[in-house]
């Protein structure tokens, strides 16, 4: 059954759903892939957005990514204040390995029992006027439940991108990864300089849930299968890539739609799995890691 | 100075007291029964993705538990439910089930909902021969043939094959007559069993299966699915998924404009309230099962009474605000119990088995009777049409006319919009 027209919108159905998955990932890639904190809790934040996105869409008609980009600096004050806590307890003591993994599942269970208890298990949808419609480009239709998010995903990473790049903070942030010790010797203060980076990597969970709960119904433990996958494209771009990222996401996307769409959806995640795997034999430290 | 009591007299009060607890303990341990509940016990899933369907669920156990206590409870005793959060895993079942019955020594277990849910509790009732009542399970006693399992879900004896005969009867019935169908579904139980059944009857009806997949559980996003269907043209689109993976299903094939003569089937969640209404429009013209709807075919005593004060108490408890699909048969599995306990005055598993398996039981779904595998006897599964959806407005599904039943002919409460192409 293939054809070209066919190839061409399984490409850019995968294009698009890369563009999601590196949105979901971003915040994974900055707090594990530069500041090695393993957040297991970030995907549990992302659904936090989305509930968040929901109840200002479901109340005041708002748009969802405007509500999405409306409280990033929730996210960036709560990212703050939560590794000021975990810096209190296990960075500064030197107990962050094990524990901290702890201290991370301990804050998705409490944030997930805490939206069951808001927002109870009900299924969870936005709507908005596009979502349903698409935009045809000759033989390729997208539709705008998955081509926003894409959008706002790359959007996003090409911010941090640039955020990380080009400012002085950003460059801070680059060095505390490569090393805090020689950091401090400089009169930087690593803390601060990482605080802010959890921050941001925080923030954008925000936008992330927007754009999960655009694509499709949430409930609150829906979470827990946003963990691996976006571990995975973390590991697979390269450990504070944030362009590798990006490419990952898209690379993991496009071979789970090709998949689906001319073997079977049944080996989609298997096969993009698969390609990490690979990808990893012959790059341990993944696509673009030093 | 340490007073001396000669041994024959340590005997006689021993002998004394012993005799007092012997007589005594007879009707003092009867009263403190009697004032002992009934206990009954379950696994349920009150997080997780089955958990907007099992909160409702326990709601209507918990509103029947509340029904029967205040008409004085069953043989004389006051019911009380023991539950626990099954999470909607599977492995966290057979550990609730032996707690309950071990630990918390409970009088009862019933199932917890769905096919999955109910499947690892199965060898531990079997074991230990116990009166099992099964919550929507499609074919869970298929393998075992376990007598003394009894499910609500009425699927009929043959569940897989008749949970969506309706909707292949209804397909081979048009002009000019379906000839290719396309079947997909999620990785799980009951998916695997809708499509197996769906199987047998596309060969019994000599259909041509085009397309024929399983995507897995999580996925995020069913376009590719959608559209490798569309490319391939079938006549039908029969669908067997769970509530995330229906509702990306409604939306994928409104996108890439799939337009097949009938599409639905078997999609879980389409039922469900918060889909139904953010959906709306979008599901118009789709054909699915389901087992309640407000139709005046399905007019059963009690049924209305149960809803007004179910939606009353849902609003306050944040669950499903309509409660068309579980609560009832959650409420009624529980009638089925009382039914059997009263009729029997007695909690014997073995009696309370042969009671339900011989008789007929009024519920607030109407007549329940089992056949030989704990099914119903007859199936009552329902093919619906979503028709004039034009808004997200609760109160429209509340009444008849938007999920008019157009199979079986028994239940019509409607007209078919063939095909499904008319209605986009």
């Amino acid at each position: 059954m293939f054809s070209l027209d066919l190839f061409l919108n399984a490409l850019a159905a995968g294009v698009l759903l890369g563009g999601f998955y590196a949105a979901v990932s971003l915040g994974i890639a900055v707090s594990f892939g530069l500041l090695d904190i393993a957040n297991l809790a970030h995907p549990v934040f992302v659904m936090f957005g989305a509930y968040l996105v929901y109840t200002m869409n479901s109340r005041f008609g708002m748009d969802p990514i405007l509500a999405g980009v409306l409280f990033t600096p929730l996210f960036f004050v709560l990212g703050a204040l939560l590794y000021q806590l975990y810096y209190a307890s296990f960075e500064r003591k030197g107990a962050e390995s094990l524990r901290g993994l702890v201290f991370f599942f301990g804050i998705l269970f409490i944030v997930e029992v805490g939206l069951l208890l808001q927002f109870g298990v009900d299924y969870r949808l936005v709507e908005a006027r596009y979502i349903g419609e698409s935009l045809h480009l000759g033989p390729v239709g997208l539709p705008f439940r998955l081509l926003i998010p894409c959008v706002a995903g790359v959007s996003l990473t090409a911010l941090l991108y640039l955020f990380l790049s080009r400012t002085f903070y950003g460059r801070a942030i680059q060095g505390v990864a490569q090393d805090a010790f020689a950091l401090r010797l400089m009169g930087a203060n690593p803390f601060k300089v990482k605080r802010l980076a959890f921050a941001l990597a925080s923030a954008t969970a925000s936008v992330a849930g927007a754009l999960l709960i655009m694509i499709g119904p949430v409930e609150p433990a829906m979470n827990r299968e946003y963990i691996g996958r976006a571990f995975a494209v973390t590991v697979l771009g390269g450990m504070g890539s944030i362009g590798g990222t990006l490419v990952a996401a898209l690379m993991l996307g496009v071979a789970e739609s090709l998949t689906a769409t001319f073997y079977g959806p049944a080996w989609g995640v298997a096969v993009s799995f698969g390609v990490l795997l690979l990808a990893l034999a012959v790059r341990p430290s993944g696509l673009f890691g030093r | 100075m340490t007073s001396k009591r000669a041994p024959g007299t340590r005997a006689w009060i021993s002998i004394v007291v012993l005799l007092a607890i012997a007589v005594g303990a007879g009707p003092w341990a009867s009263i403190a029964r009697a004032a002992d509940p009934i206990k009954i016990g379950l696994g349920m899933a009150l997080t997780g993705g089955l958990a907007a369907n099992g909160k409702p669920a326990l709601m209507a156990m918990q509103m029947w538990a509340e029904d029967v206590n205040k008409k004085g409870g069953l043989l004389g005793r006051q019911v009380q439910l023991i539950y626990y959060d099954d999470q909607t895993k599977p492995a966290t079942v057979p550990a609730i089930y032996s707690k309950l019955l071990d630990v918390d020594k409970v009088d009862i277990v019933m199932s917890g909902y769905g096919t999955n849910m109910i499947a690892p509790a199965m060898p531990i009732v079997i074991d230990r021969k116990l009166l099992f009542l099964g919550l929507f399970g499609l074919a869970n006693n298929e393998k075992f043939q376990y007598p003394n399992y009894f499910q609500i879900l009425p699927a009929g004896q043959n569940p897989a094959v008749e949970v969506s005969l309706p909707f292949w009867e209804l397909a081979v019935k048009q002009t000019p007559k379906p000839q290719t169908v396309a079947i997909v579904g999620a990785d799980a139980e009951y998916p695997h069993n809708a499509l197996a059944g769906a199987r047998e009857v596309i060969k019994k009806y000599g259909l041509k299966i085009v397309y024929d997949a399983t995507y897995p559980p999580n996925t995020t996003d069913l376009t590719s699915v959608a559209r490798a269907i569309k490319a391939l043209d079938p006549d039908i689109v029969f669908v067997a998924s769970y509530p995330p993976d229906s509702a990306l299903m409604v939306q994928a094939a409104h996108e890439v404009g799939l337009k097949p003569k009938l599409f639905g089937g078997g999609m879980v969640g389409l039922q469900f309230t918060a889909l139904l209404t953010k959906l709306g429009p979008k599901m118009n013209g789709i054909v699915n099962y389901d087992y309640w709807v407000p139709e005046p075919t399905l007019k059963f005593p009690g049924i209305e009474d149960f809803l007004k004060r179910y939606q009353a108490r849902a609003e306050k408890e944040g669950v499903d605000p309509l409660g068309h699909y579980l609560p009832p048969w959650a409420y009624a599995y529980c009638q089925v119990l009382e039914h059997a306990i009263n009729g029997t005055k007695s909690l014997d598993q073995q009696k309370l088995a042969d009671y339900i398996r011989k008789n007929e039981h009024d519920t607030i779904v109407g007549k329940v009777k089992f056949g030989k595998n704990g099914e119903w006897e007859t199936s009552r599964v329902l093919m619906v049409q979503y028709q004039g959806i034009e808004t997200s407005d609760l109160e429209q599904f509340k009444k008849p006319g938007k999920r008019p039943i157009v199979a079986p002919d028994k239940y019509r409460s409607g007209t078919l919009i063939y095909p499904y192409s008319k209605v986009k």
